[in-house]
Formats: C-alpha cells, sequence, structure tokens
C-alpha cells in the first residue's frame, strides 16, 4: 500500500541522498550516548540526542562503500513480487551512513561481504497496474 | 516496590484457528488463567497486542476485551512492542502491583494471524521493521534475520548444520508440549533441505503464523498464598531497553544490545547471574535469533552458541535447557501472546507440573521476549519462593 503524501516527503532521500551530519558535537551527556562530530544520519535527524547542542548541517551521502551482509529474498512481499529472488544488502558508505538496499546487476552467486558498491538511481517498485511508479536508491557492483 | 507473584496462568492450544475469533482466544486463556488462579475479582488488566488493525481489523482491545470477559467497569491497557507486546503488558502489570496501585492484575497477549492472508501477514508483521527506509527496499523479517545469519556465519565460521540444530532441538521439546501448533519432530535433513525463504534462512529455520492467547495472574507476593493454592512463583527481576529500529544503524548486527541491557537489569533486580538461571525461553522467532539472544543473554561466549547447541548444551537435558517448551518455532508465534506464552511455560516447570518435559530441579527460569529485528527487548526472571 502506497501512501502518496510520505512518498513526496521522502524523495529528498530517495532521489538526492540527502541526509545530515553533526560539524560540532557538543553533548553534555558524557558516556551515555554514542554521538560524536562527523557522524552522518541517514535519514536526517532533528538531534543526535536530546542533551545536544550539536551543529547538524545537511549534505548529500557518500554515494560509494561497500557491502556489510546481504540476503537473497526467495519469498517477496506482495510488491517485489515479480522480482524476486532479489538480493538485498547493507551497506556502509565511505561517509559512515548506513542503508538497506537491493544489490543488482551482479549474479547472485557472486555477491560477497566486503564487495564495493555504489548508490545508483533506480525503480523500486508500483503501486499496482494502476498506482504510482516509485523511485529511489539501489546499489550496484563499483569495480 | 512490593514483591510481585505470579499466581495464575491460561492458555490454549495454538495453531491455526479458523472456527475461532480474537477475543474468543483471549476469553479463553483469560478465563484459564483466572480459575488457574482462583481469583474472585481483577483490579486491573493489560493486553499485549502488536496489530489488530492490521491482523482482525480491531482496534479499542481494552473496551472489547475487558467487555467480552465481562469485568467492565475495570481499567484495561492495550501494550504494544512489536512482537515484545506480550512481555511488555507483563512489565505493566508487574509495575502496577509493585507500586501499589493495584492488587490482582490480569496480564495477557493476543494475535489473531490467520484472517489475512500471507500476503497480509508479511505485511503487518514487516510493519515492526522501518517502514521508509527497510521495507520499502523490499526488506522482510526473513531477510533481516537472514542477514545477521549471513554475518555471523562470516564472522564465527557458523555452519549451516548448527543453526538447523535449533530448529531440530525446539521441536523436540515442543513435541512434549500439549499446546504446541507443530509438536512434530523435525529431522535436520528437513531442515536444511526446507524451502529456501530468504538465504541463508529456509522455512523451517522460522516461527510461523499463529492464532493464540495467553495469559497470567499477577499479585503482591505477600497476598499469594491467601489468594490463591498454587505455589507463589515470584517475579524477582525485570528489564527492558531498545535499540535502533533499522537493523543497518547497528554496530554490530549479531549483538543484540537491547537483550543485554535488558537482561543486565534483570539480573541486577534479581540478584543474580546468568550461570544462576536454570532455563530459559527466548525468542526464536529465527534460528539465528536464538543463537544471538543466548549469547546477549550471557549463556555462551560470542560466537560459541551454535556449537553448544549442537553439542546439545542447550537441549532439555543439557547444562542450560532453552525453549523447553518448544520455542517460537514448534510451539508458534502469535505475535501478541508470545511473550506470556513464555512466562506460561516458565510456571509450569517451576511449578514442576511441565510432565514429560519437566526439567528436573529448576528454580529460577528467564523470559526474553523481542520486538522486531531487535529493537525492544524485555526480559523477566521468575523463581520458586
Amino acid at each position: 500500500m502506497a501512501f502518496i503524501p510520505s512518498y513526496w516527503r521522502e524523495t529528498p532521500q530517495r532521489y538526492r541522498y540527502e541526509g545530515n551530519k553533526c560539524i560540532k558535537c557538543e553533548c553534555k551527556h558524557d558516556s551515555k550516548c554514542d554521538c560524536e562530530t562527523g557522524q552522518v544520519f541517514f535519514p536526517p535527524r532533528r538531534t543526535c540526542c536530546p542533551w545536544c547542542d550539536c551543529t547538524l548541517e545537511p549534505c548529500t551521502i557518500a554515494t560509494t562503500g561497500k557491502l556489510l551482509t546481504y540476503t537473497i529474498i526467495v519469498v517477496p512481499p506482495t510488491q517485489f513480487g515479480d522480482e524476486a529472488p532479489y538480493a538485498l544488502g547493507i551497506c556502509e558508505m565511505d561517509d559512515g551512513a548506513r542503508l538497506t538496499a537491493q544489490i543488482v546487476d551482479v549474479p547472485l552467486d557472486k555477491l560477497e561481504i566486503g564487495m564495493p558498491v555504489r548508490i545508483e538511481f533506480r525503480k523500486i517498485q508500483q503501486d499496482g497496474h494502476a498506482g504510482i511508479l516509485m523511485y529511489g536508491y539501489k546499489v550496484v557492483p563499483n569495480s | 516496590m512490593r514483591d510481585v507473584a505470579v499466581i495464575g496462568i491460561g492458555i490454549q492450544k495454538w495453531g491455526e484457528l479458523w472456527e475461532r475469533s480474537l477475543r474468543d482466544l483471549w476469553v479463553e486463556a483469560a478465563l484459564n488463567a483466572i480459575n488457574d488462579a482462583g481469583v474472585d475479582h481483577i483490579d486491573s488488566m493489560y493486553v499485549g497486542c502488536m496489530s489488530g488493525g492490521l491482523f482482525v481489523g480491531q482496534e479499542h482491545l481494552s473496551s472489547l476485551l475487558a467487555d467480552y470477559l465481562g469485568v467492565c467497569p475495570v481499567p484495561a491497557t492495550r501494550v504494544e512492542s512489536a512482537c515484545a507486546s506480550g512481555g511488555m503488558a507483563l512489565r505493566s502489570g508487574f509495575i502496577e502491583v509493585a507500586s501499589g496501585l493495584s492488587d490482582i492484575v490480569l496480564v495477557s497477549g493476543v494475535e489473531k494471524m490467520t484472517d489475512v492472508d500471507g500476503g497480509g501477514a508479511t505485511y503487518a508483521l514487516a510493519t515492526a521493521a522501518d517502514a521508509e527506509y527497510e521495507v520499502y527496499q523490499g526488506a522482510t523479517f526473513p531477510g533481516l534475520y537472514a542477514m545477521v545469519a549471513r554475518d555471523y556465519m562470516h564472522r564465527y565460521g557458523l555452519t549451516r548444520e548448527q543453526l538447523a540444530q535449533v530448529a531440530v532441538k525446539n521441536h523436540d521439546n515442543g513435541v512434549l508440549n500439549p499446546h504446541a501448533q507443530f509438536p512434530m519432530k523435525m529431522s535436520l535433513e528437513t531442515v536444511m533441505n526446507s524451502t529456501m525463504i530468504a538465504d541463508p534462512l529456509r522455512l523451517m529455520d522460522c516461527s510461523p503464523i499463529t492464532d493464540g492467547a495467553a495469559a497470567a495472574i499477577l499479585c503482591p507476593l505477600e497476598m499469594a498464598r491467601d489468594l490463591s493454592k498454587n505455589p507463589p512463583i515470584k517475579v524477582s527481576g525485570m528489564g527492558a531497553a531498545t535499540d535502533r529500529i533499522a537493523l543497518h544503524d547497528r554496530p554490530d548486527f549479531c549483538e543484540f544490545r537491547a537483550t543485554v541491557k535488558a537482561a543486565e537489569a534483570a539480573y541486577k533486580m534479581a540478584g543474580v547471574g546468568p550461570d544462576e538461571i536454570d532455563f530459559a525461553e527466548v525468542h526464536d522467532c529465527f534460528t539465528i535469533a536464538e543463537l544471538c539472544v543466548i549469547e546477549a543473554l550471557g549463556f555462551f561466549a560470542r560466537g560459541t552458541a551454535g556449537q553448544a547447541t549442537a553439542a546439545g548444551e542447550t537441549a532439555r537435558d543439557g547444562k542450560k535447557p532453552i525453549n523447553t517448551s518448544g520455542g517460537l518455532k514448534s510451539k508458534g508465534h502469535p505475535v501478541g501472546a508470545t511473550g506470556i506464552g513464555q512466562i506460561h511455560e516458565l510456571v509450569t516447570q517451576l511449578r514442576g507440573t511441565a510432565g514429560e518435559r519437566q526439567v528436573a530441579g529448576v528454580k529460577r527460569g528467564l523470559a526474553q521476549n523481542m520486538g522486531g529485528s531487535g529493537g525492544s527487548t524485555v526480559c523477566h526472571i521468575l523463581e520458586v519462593v
């Protein structure tokens, strides 16, 4: 089920990979939270924690990184029914941002933990036969 | 804070119960718990349910269930923390009794999952993950745990056989549980050759879709012997914690930090450590989850739970019996009811009434109930007094 307003609201992240970055961490909450200067948030967050005077600035996340772990989804959710089997992985980008994305343009038996990847803009799903097409990021091997 | 005891438990045989409604299942379990305790009233009640709205199109369970149990105007609260909803309902009832606000509190859980088809159930369950940043991309729950399993295998050399042993062991226990949905033995070959769901996890690595309910009656420990003929079982420890909702936001996919923190708090309250826990019911929604959980609880060192399981250490006659009920895998996983179902097993074992699956001489057990891919966890320690 697609919610049109939320799809529209998320386009800065899905189309342009916008996050934010803590450029000066001034957390007064010593040792209790894990925020630190340089941390990249994707999607962007309003705050690292409630006791921070951190300076968060908008940024675009790095589009290259590596694959940390992956699976091959054989039994898919309804809206991905035509795509299975497909590879899904967790990637860490070069600036530390983490994301879950489909891994495409690679044979399923060539997937490997640690392989270099880069983000590409692709169609993600379709809301039935008559609904909107939904786009976003997938990753491909970066060699 | 007052000490709290469990004096009554109720459940039914879990399964695909086409002819039974959510309210019918829940009322049966609640009546069983009330009759088991022998109490003549309740002061308050809590219901754990993950998604009455998506599974049966019914919210406002507080009114519905108090109404159909016939206890209005008793205050009722529905508690939601995905698959940890039941355990969180117990936590809420514990707090209400411990604080002195109420004396006799019914805590319960229910989920009616088979009114929707497989796609509908997958959709409802997936709402426990990050809808915009995991589910949107094509993630499923088996997929998320499969990524944990892949990471675990890569780092610790866990074998497919060791992973399958978790399911084999839990079915060996479930076969002796009259309430289990799938009380049949499962061979290693059956598990390893079952349909692939999300590589490397196969169908028999996954807990099933289940209809079911469970309930328990809490009261102050000091009143337990006056209120009920049952031997009081003390809730000696309780702890709950959260972690980042998206798996990708956790630094170590195999370390279930919410479970580590919840267990630390429960051990501290009970004044015991992992070595003093005789047996445990843990959240084996997938085989890999049981391995990560029993490490997070401090029962086994990181990376060793697979070998320990293969060596029989978590079997009923092993040094740390895990999921004597059959676990979520064999007993079933009606998500909101699971946390209270675990309490049913702990109390049954601690009373010494578990029949053929009874573990001899157990005095203290732990229940660990987890939401999503580990984003919330609640632990309880129960003991004989």
